[in-house]
């Protein structure tokens, strides 16, 4: 019984942890290549939408991941439009595409409200899903076993390829990366697309896996949390997905406490996840040279070439 | 700048052209900005195995030429040939293609990517990190250019981050090697050591173009000169052959200006500003402590302060400024008021200015237009620049246009960001704000740093006059010259310690440069370690 609870309880921090890590996976790219995009929760909410209704509408699961992808996409090619080609405030530019985001998937997803979806089926690998409780990691969805291989790929990208040196040039100076001869708009543009596509990833997830179904705003807030997670994780992949569980299972551990009867307030323990990461935010802050070494210099700031 | 003395130009074989045809041939250069002309119907020839200074007064028309030659501008009219056939540089990798490099004045590097990384970046051919390692290492063994591959850039010095440029443009096997002012960031014994790089360059037929402010060494490694002004090529000479005065009188289009100061210090007036055995411990790892510093400057006199970089003179500008305070305020006084323990804004309330190194992001804010700047450093010192506790934009820019009328400041709009200056123009800004206001006492750390001969002259004029109406002036320099030409006392520092003044009347460069031979055998024993490693 307990083996069994503490599998439930294993496999609901994972399911959480998931669609944080490919959110903040995609924007700590889009972050390490110089661009601050504050419309993660626009695009997951685009990306929860379309991909649930691709996937109501064809009877195809893949189909409705793959929707949500270019969903994705589609919302950080119109906040790329805007801040790269017509040099728009990013931050400005951001809020706004949230503010859009969750509007335009209202809208799309009225007619789905209440529609009972299917829900993606988990991959079981064999041998090693009978394990006792860590078999349950080999368990799980594709989508988990994506969103950690995107992680492990982006680490091996950003530090051990030339593309990801360049991706990183550009995010410390984009006047240097540029006098070099690098085109700091294309970079940042693929940056930024690559961005979209892991939040629409997260959405689908949301929307196909976590709880499959539509609700307006089903986001609660997510794309902030994985904002706050590229920062907590100094910008590096591993630290951020560290980031991701330990918010999934503060929330998760939480809720098991709610439901358990602990003698805290429920809203103190609500409160729990936000308040670790702010703690745990603080801590990192301290260690000033790692903070200095991994934040992208240029972040926010917008280029103009001057020819 | 030659603080090493003994060293005879003889000890070079005289420099002569080579007679070759050009390597590079720049024909008929215009450039436009809306309806500003930065380059004129310019010529450049360079040759194989020259070093061809390029010279002229801020704004003349350089660094807009550079950028073209690189690829990082195009020209509005006019053509490139290379060896004779006619060329496209539609961007800096086409010029890297044709075999032209460029060490950037304010360098092209990363700071949080290592010295591997950044050289990996400049380069087209995908090798593993190991190899260029490898490779760095015996390029910088070859040319004297010691480097460590996989230091970070951020924790290097400037000399050293201008190594990794100029391996940066070896690996790349250039015929031609463009320098933006190589030695305006350089101590004089890195600036020797470019210099036998540069040798070694020429050596192999390599070309450089050589942008410097500093004609003595024009002068002394030059092969031929050409020289701008308001963006036209004004004369062409033999800088070996000319007078530094008959370049300066070339670039600047009329006899620089000689400084008058026909007054001569007043003798036994007040003492203004006062340090009284001011020790201060480092505040980061990389900094220079202060011992025991005192020193004195009455009103109406120049004191000057000489020194090789980083012998603590950021730290004694510091302390001196309030921007580091120190716990017992006797140690630190202006005019005869305790003032250790206050900081910059209550010195300047006690009638002190200062005008830090750094222009840019420490003398002025970049993105701030002049008018916003004038108020950051003259919102407190009854200026009239606040009504009732609210700024008043109309004042402030008023000020600013006295400031810069006063300083021939030179600007494309009338209340332009500061970042949008040239270096030279922002230094006559940001020193002229503080003249302005008449201060008792001016503390001001390299006034004409990477400033043409004639905003220098005007600037030094300024101090001087400044002093001879009765304000006291402390100048720290490392230009021996100019310290020479305006102080009226010098003392020189050296790894934190201050030697005593003495009046600079009779007193020789030589003799300035035994007391910092002197003091300063133990840096050079150092040097002799780092390149041994």
């Amino acid at each position: 019984m307990t083996a069994l609870m503490l599998e439930g309880i294993l496999l609901t921090i994972i399911t959480a942890a998931t669609p944080l890590l490919f959110a903040s996976i995609g924007e700590l790219v889009t972050e390490r290549s110089g661009v601050l995009n504050l419309g993660v929760e626009g695009m997951m909410a685009m990306g929860a939408v379309i991909g649930f209704a691709v996937a109501h509408s064809t009877g195809n699961i893949a189909l409705g991941v793959v929707g949500a992808i270019f969903a994705g996409m589609a919302m950080a090619a119109l906040f790329g439009v805007v801040t790269l080609i017509f040099v728009a405030n990013q931050v400005a530019s951001g809020l706004a595409l949230t503010l859009f985001g969750l509007g335009l998937s209202g809208l799309i997803g009225d007619a789905f409200v209440g529609v009972p979806g299917a829900g993606l089926a988990r991959v079981s690998i064999p041998g090693l899903s009978d394990l006792p409780v860590i078999g349950l990691l080999f368990r799980l969805d594709p989508l988990t076993y994506l969103a950690v291989a995107i992680t492990i790929a982006v680490s091996w990208f950003l530090f051990r390829t030339r593309g990801g040196l360049i991706l990183r040039a550009v995010g410390d100076s984009h006047v240097s990366a540029h006098a070099l001869g690098y085109s700091v708009i294309r970079v940042r543009f693929m940056a930024v697309l690559f961005g979209g596509a892991c939040s629409g990833l997260a959405g689908a997830y949301l929307s196909l896996v976590y709880t499959p179904q539509w609700t307006q705003a089903m986001t609660a807030g997510r794309g902030w949390i994985a904002l706050a997670l590229v920062v907590f994780g100094t910008w590096l992949p591993g630290r951020v997905a560290v980031g991701a569980l330990l918010f999934g299972g503060v929330s998760i551990l939480q809720l098991h406490a709610q439901a358990l009867g602990v003698g805290v307030p429920s809203q103190f323990l609500s409160a729990l996840p936000y308040l670790t990461t702010v703690i745990v935010l603080v801590i990192i802050s301290r260690n000033r040279a790692l903070v200095r070494a991994n934040t992208p210099a240029a972040l926010g700031q917008s280029f103009v070439p001057d020819r | 700048m030659e603080l090493i003395l003994g060293r005879a130009d003889s000890a070079r074989p005289s420099r002569q052209r080579p007679e070759s045809p050009p390597l590079l041939h720049a024909v008929g250069i215009t450039k436009m900005f809306g309806a500003f002309k930065a380059n004129d119907g310019i010529d450049l020839a360079i040759r194989p195995g020259e070093i061809h200074a390029l010279l002229g007064e801020n704004g003349a028309g350089k660094s807009t030429l550079v950028k073209i030659l690189y690829g990082v501008l195009q020209p509005t009219e006019g053509r490139i040939l290379w060896k004779g056939q006619p060329v496209g540089v539609p961007n800096p990798s086409a010029a890297r293609r044709l075999g032209v490099g460029m060490v950037f004045q304010h360098f092209s590097l990363f700071e949080a990517l290592t010295v591997v990384e950044n050289i990996a970046l400049a380069l087209s051919d995908r090798k593993s990190r190991s190899a260029l390692a490898r490779e760095i290492e015996k390029i910088s063994l070859e040319y004297g250019l010691p480097l460590n591959p996989s230091s970070v850039v951020a924790d290097l010095s400037v000399g050293e981050r201008q190594r990794v440029e100029i391996v940066r443009c070896l690996l790349q096997n250039p015929e031609l090697i463009i320098m933006d002012e190589p030695t305006s960031v350089l101590t004089p014994q890195e600036a020797d050591d470019l210099f036998v790089t540069l040798d070694r360059l020429t050596a192999r037929g390599c070309a450089v173009l050589y942008i410097s402010h500093r004609l003595e060494e024009v002068k002394r490694i030059c092969h031929h000169a050409t020289i701008l002004r308001h963006g036209k090529v004004v004369s062409e000479c033999d800088p070996q052959k000319e007078t530094a005065a008959k370049l300066a009188t070339m670039m600047v289009g009329a006899e620089v200006r000689r400084l008058s100061s026909d007054l001569p210090p007043p003798q036994n007036t007040r003492t203004r500003l006062s340090v009284r055995d001011l020790s201060l411990p480092q505040p980061h790892p990389f900094a220079v402590a202060l011992n025991n510093i005192t020193l004195e400057v009455k009103a109406g006199e120049v004191m000057g302060i000489a020194g090789i970089a980083g012998n603590g003179q950021d730290e004694l500008f510091d302390a001196l400024s309030g921007e580091r305070t120190c716990g017992t305020a006797a140690l630190v006084s202006i005019d005869g008021k305790s003032c250790g323990n206050i900081g910059v804004t209550a010195r300047r309330r006690l009638g002190a200015a200062f005008v830090p190194e750094e222009r840019l992001g420490h003398g002025a804010v970049p993105r701030m237009r002049l008018s916003d700047n004038v108020l950051l450093t003259r919102h407190a010192t009854g200026d009239h620049l606040l009504r009732g506790g609210v700024l008043d934009p109309d004042a402030a820019r008023q000020l600013a246009d006295r400031v810069s009328r006063s300083f021939d400041v030179r600007k494309g709009t009338p209340d332009p960001e500061a970042g949008s200056l040239s270096g030279g123009n922002l230094q006559k800004f940001v020193v002229g704000r503080e003249i302005d206001r008449q201060p008792g006492v001016l503390v001001v750390s390299q006034p004409t740093w990477g400033v043409d001969a004639g905003a220098a002259a005007i600037i030094r004029q300024a101090l001087i006059d400044l002093a001879r109406s009765g304000s006291a002036i402390l100048v720290i320099s490392q230009d021996l010259d100019e310290v020479l030409e305006i102080a009226d006392h010098v003392a020189v520092i050296s790894k934190g310690h201050l030697s005593p003044s003495r009046p600079t009347s009779g007193l020789t460069r030589e003799e300035i440069g035994l007391l910092m031979g002197g003091m300063g055998e133990p840096l050079a024993a150092d040097r002799g370690a780092v390149h041994a490693g």
